[in-house]
C-alpha cells in the first residue's frame, strides 16, 4: 500500500512537472492547472474507493484522473491535443472523461451533475457511490447549496470532497469564504468532517470509513481537506498574492516528504525511475501521434 | 378531441408506464397539486417511484438531470415557467449540451426540459416571456416547440426517446386548445402535409396546395393568431397563403421554406419573442443567403416589441404581436 501510494503521488508530481516543462518549451498550448502539493488528496481518496464508484472533478483534475485511471498515456496525448488523447483533443486539461470519471471547468458546476449521478445510482439500487471533488472557490457558487439540500433530502450516496487549498486563484479564503466551511454542510443535516493533513495514509483510512458509511446507509457526507497548492494557480501565475514564507512553511508538509520518510531510499529511487520512464514514454508516444482530423468536429453531433 | 395539455399529460403517462427508467421531476409536480399548470396531475399517484417533487432549485436541477441522464436514467424536468430558464442556462450550455461532444461520445445525455412559455395570460414581465430564442445557437441542443396542429404528445415522446438534450417548449395559450391532427390531407380547414423529419414541420395551404401569394413561417403559440389573420385576408381580399410550422425550431435547415418561397416570392415570419436577434432574424438570414433571387419583396418579421411585457392587458396586447400586425405585414409584402 505504502509503496503504491508513493508511486501514484510521485507519478502525478512528475507528470505535472513535465507539463510545466512542455509549456515552457512551447509544446503545449493553452492553459493548465497543476495539483503539485495536493497529491495526497487525490491518491488517498481514489485508493479507498470501490471499483465502479463514480468521480466528478474540476479544472485541477490531473491528480484525480491519474490516481483513479492510471492512464498517463491517454492524458498526455489529450493535453497535447492528439487524436489518441482520452477525448481525442476535445476536452484538454479541464474536461477529462474516462469510464466513471467526469470533469468540467465550470467552478462548482459538477456538484449538481454529481448529485444527479448519485440519484441515478440510488434509483438503480446499485452499490456505487459518487465522489465529487471541488475547491474552496466553489463555496461561492450557489449551485453547491442547491445540490447539498437535495442530497440531504433524498439521502443520496455521495461524498462532497472540498479540497481547501486556501486560495481561489488569487483570492484567499479570508476574502472569499465567510463563517465555517463544514458548518455549511452541517446546516443541511449532512455529516461533515475536516482533515488537516497532507498525509495520504490518514486521508486513505479516514475515507475508507466515510465511504463505507455512505455506501451502507445511503446518505451524503461532506469532507473538507486542508491542503496547499505549491505551484501557481495556472501556468501564468507568479503567486504575488502570497508570501514566500507561507510557501516554504507548506514545503515541510509536502505529501511526498511525509510519506517518503516512511520508505527506504532504494525503494523510493526505483519508484522514481519507473515513474519518470512512464512519463517519458507517454511524451514520446503522444508526440508521435496524429492530431485529430479536421472534419471530425461534427462527429457525434446532430446538425 | 383532446386538448394540448391532455396530449402532453397522456404522453408523460405513456412513457412513465412503458419505461421505468423515465422519471419526472420538478417543483410541485406531485399530487394533489399536480404542477402549476396541472400537466402532471395524477402521475405521482400512478407512478410514485418515478415522479419526484423537488425544491426550488432550477440551477442544480438542470445539472442533476444531466447527471441522471449520463448514468442511464431518462429524466424529464419540468421548469414551472419558461422565464426561469435563465437559471438553467449554465447547466444547459456548459454542462448538459457539452458532455456528449467534449467527452468524445463516451456519454449520452437523454434529458428533456419541459416548460410553459409565452404571454397573453396577464402574468406580467417575468412570467410571460418567450425566451427560447436565447438558446437557439447552442450546439447539441434541440428546441422542440410544437403547435396545436402537431401532435404535441407524440413530439414529447420523441423528445423523451431522443438521446440528446431537448428543450421542450409548451406555449401556455395552447394548453386549453383542442389539438387538430392531420387526416386525409387536411388539418382543420387546411390542406396539410408533414415533412418526413423526426420532428415534423407542418405545411398548411388555404388553397389546396395550388397557387399561393404569400408564405408565412411561424411556430408554437403564434399559429392560432396566424390562422385567424390569414383567414380574414382570404375572406376580405382573397389572399391565398401557405403556412410553414416547424416543431424543431433550431433545425439546421428547413427546405420547406425555400420550396414555398420559390412559388410565392413573399415571406412573412411571425414569432412571439422580441424582434431583435430573434428566431425570425435567423430564418430570414437563411432565406436571404440561399434564395435571395426568389424574393419579390423584402422579408417581413412580426414579433414582440422590444419592451418588457406589462401586466395589464391593454399594455400586454400592445407589446405582443396581434392579428392586425400579421395582416399588415402580409399586405405590405403583397404591395
Ligand atoms: C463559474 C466559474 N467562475 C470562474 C472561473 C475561473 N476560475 C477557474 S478556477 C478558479 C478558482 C477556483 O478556485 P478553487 O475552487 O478554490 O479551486 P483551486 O483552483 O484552488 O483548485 C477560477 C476563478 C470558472 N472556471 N468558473
Ligand atoms: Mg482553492
Amino acid at each position: 500500500m505504502r509503496k503504491k501510494f508513493f508511486e501514484q503521488m510521485l507519478l502525478i508530481r512528475l507528470f505535472e512537472e513535465k507539463i510545466e516543462e512542455l509549456f515552457t518549451q512551447g509544446i503545449l498550448f493553452g492553459t493548465t492547472h497543476a495539483c503539485i502539493g495536493q497529491e495526497a488528496v487525490a491518491v488517498g481518496i481514489t485508493q479507498a474507493m470501490n471499483e465502479g464508484d463514480i468521480i466528478t472533478s474540476n479544472h485541477r483534475g490531473h491528480g484525480h484522473f491519474i490516481a483513479s485511471t492510471d492512464d498517463v498515456d491517454g492524458l498526455m496525448a489529450e493535453l497535447m491535443g492528439k487524436a489518441t488523447g482520452i477525448c481525442a483533443g476535445r476536452s484538454g486539461s479541464q474536461h477529462l472523461c474516462k469510464g466513471d470519471f467526469y470533469a468540467n471547468g465550470i467552478t462548482g458546476g459538477m456538484t449538481a451533475v454529481a448529485t444527479g449521478m448519485a440519484l441515478a445510482e440510488k434509483l438503480k439500487k446499485s452499490e456505487r457511490i459518487v465522489i465529487s471533488f471541488f475547491g474552496d472557490g466553489a463555496l461561492g457558487e450557489g449551485v453547491l447549496y442547491e445540490s447539498l439540500n437535495m442530497a440531504s433530502l433524498w439521502k443520496l450516496p455521495i461524498v462532497y470532497v472540498l479540497e481547501n487549498n486556501y486560495y481561489a486563484m488569487s483570492t484567499h479564503i479570508s476574502c472569499g469564504v465567510a463563517g465555517s466551511m463544514i458548518d455549511r454542510a452541517k446546516a443541511f443535516g449532512i455529516e461533515a468532517q475536516e482533515l488537516n493533513t497532507n498525509d495520504v495514509e490518514v486521508i486513505y483510512s479516514s475515507f475508507e470509513k466515510i465511504a463505507d458509511g455512505v455506501r451502507k446507509q445511503s446518505r451524503p457526507h461532506f469532507l473538507v481537506i486542508n491542503t496547499y497548492r505549491q505551484c501557481g494557480h495556472s501556468k501564468s501565475d507568479d503567486c504575488n498574492y502570497r508570501t514566500r514564507e507561507e510557501e516554504i512553511g507548506w514545503k515541510d508538509k509536502d505529501p511526498l516528504t511525509i510519506l517518503g520518510a516512511r520508505l527506504d531510499k532504494d525503494v523510493k529511487n526505483s519508484i522514481r525511475e519507473k515513474c519518470a520512464s512512464r512519463i517519458e514514454s507517454a511524451v514520446e508516444k503522444a508526440s508521435k501521434a496524429d492530431f485529430p482530423k479536421i472534419d471530425s468536429i461534427y462527429e457525434g453531433l446532430f446538425q | 378531441m383532446i386538448t394540448y395539455a391532455q396530449s402532453i399529460s397522456q404522453a408523460l403517462d405513456y412513457k412513465l408506464k412503458k419505461d421505468k427508467n423515465v422519471i419526472l421531476l420538478g417543483e410541485d409536480v406531485c399530487d394533489p397539486y399536480g404542477g402549476a399548470f396541472k400537466i402532471t396531475k395524477g402521475l405521482s399517484t400512478k407512478y410514485p417511484d418515478q415522479v419526484i417533487n423537488t425544491p426550488m432549485s432550477e440551477w442544480a436541477l438542470t445539472g442533476l438531470a444531466a447527471g441522471l441522464a449520463m448514468r442511464g436514467i431518462r429524466p424529464i424536468l419540468e421548469i414551472m415557467f419558461g422565464d426561469f430558464l435563465t437559471l438553467c442556462a449554465d447547466q444547459l450550455i456548459n454542462h448538459a449540451t457539452k458532455f456528449g461532444w467534449m467527452y468524445k461520445g463516451k456519454v449520452t445525455v437523454p434529458m428533456v426540459i419541459r416548460t410553459p412559455m409565452g404571454g397573453r395570460r396577464g402574468y406580467g414581465p417575468t412570467h410571460s416571456q418567450t425566451l427560447e430564442k436565447l438558446f437557439l445557437g447552442i450546439p447539441g441542443l434541440k428546441i422542440i416547440a410544437p403547435s396545436h396542429f402537431h401532435d404535441p404528445g407524440e413530439q414529447l415522446i420523441k423528445a423523451i426517446e431522443d438521446n440528446d438534450p431537448v428543450l421542450f417548449i409548451e406555449n401556455k395559450v395552447l394548453y386549453t386548445r383542442e389539438i387538430d391532427e392531420l387526416e386525409n390531407g387536411h388539418i382543420f380547414d387546411y390542406s396539410a402535409r408533414k415533412s418526413k423529419d423526426e420532428y415534423e414541420t407542418i405545411i398548411l395551404s388555404n388553397n389546396d396546395f395550388k397557387e399561393h401569394q404569400v408564405t408565412v413561417l411561424t411556430y408554437g403559440g403564434m399559429l392560432p393568431w396566424v390562422t385567424v389573420a390569414l383567414n380574414e385576408l382570404l375572406l376580405e381580399d382573397e389572399v391565398t397563403s401557405e403556412i410553414i410550422v416547424p416543431s424543431y425550431i433550431n433545425k439546421a435547415s428547413m427546405p420547406e421554406i425555400l420550396e414555398s418561397v420559390e412559388k410565392t416570392g413573399r415571406l412573412v415570419i411571425v414569432e412571439e419573442g422580441t424582434l431583435f436577434n430573434g428566431w425570425g432574424a435567423e430564418m430570414a438570414a437563411q432565406v436571404i443567403n440561399d434564395g435571395f433571387e426568389l424574393l419579390e419583396s423584402p422579408v417581413k418579421r412580426v414579433a414582440a416589441k422590444n419592451v418588457p411585457i406589462a401586466n395589464t392587458k391593454i399594455l400586454e396586447d400592445a407589446v405582443l404581436p396581434q392579428v392586425v400586425d400579421i395582416k399588415k405585414a402580409v399586405e405590405e409584402v403583397l404591395k
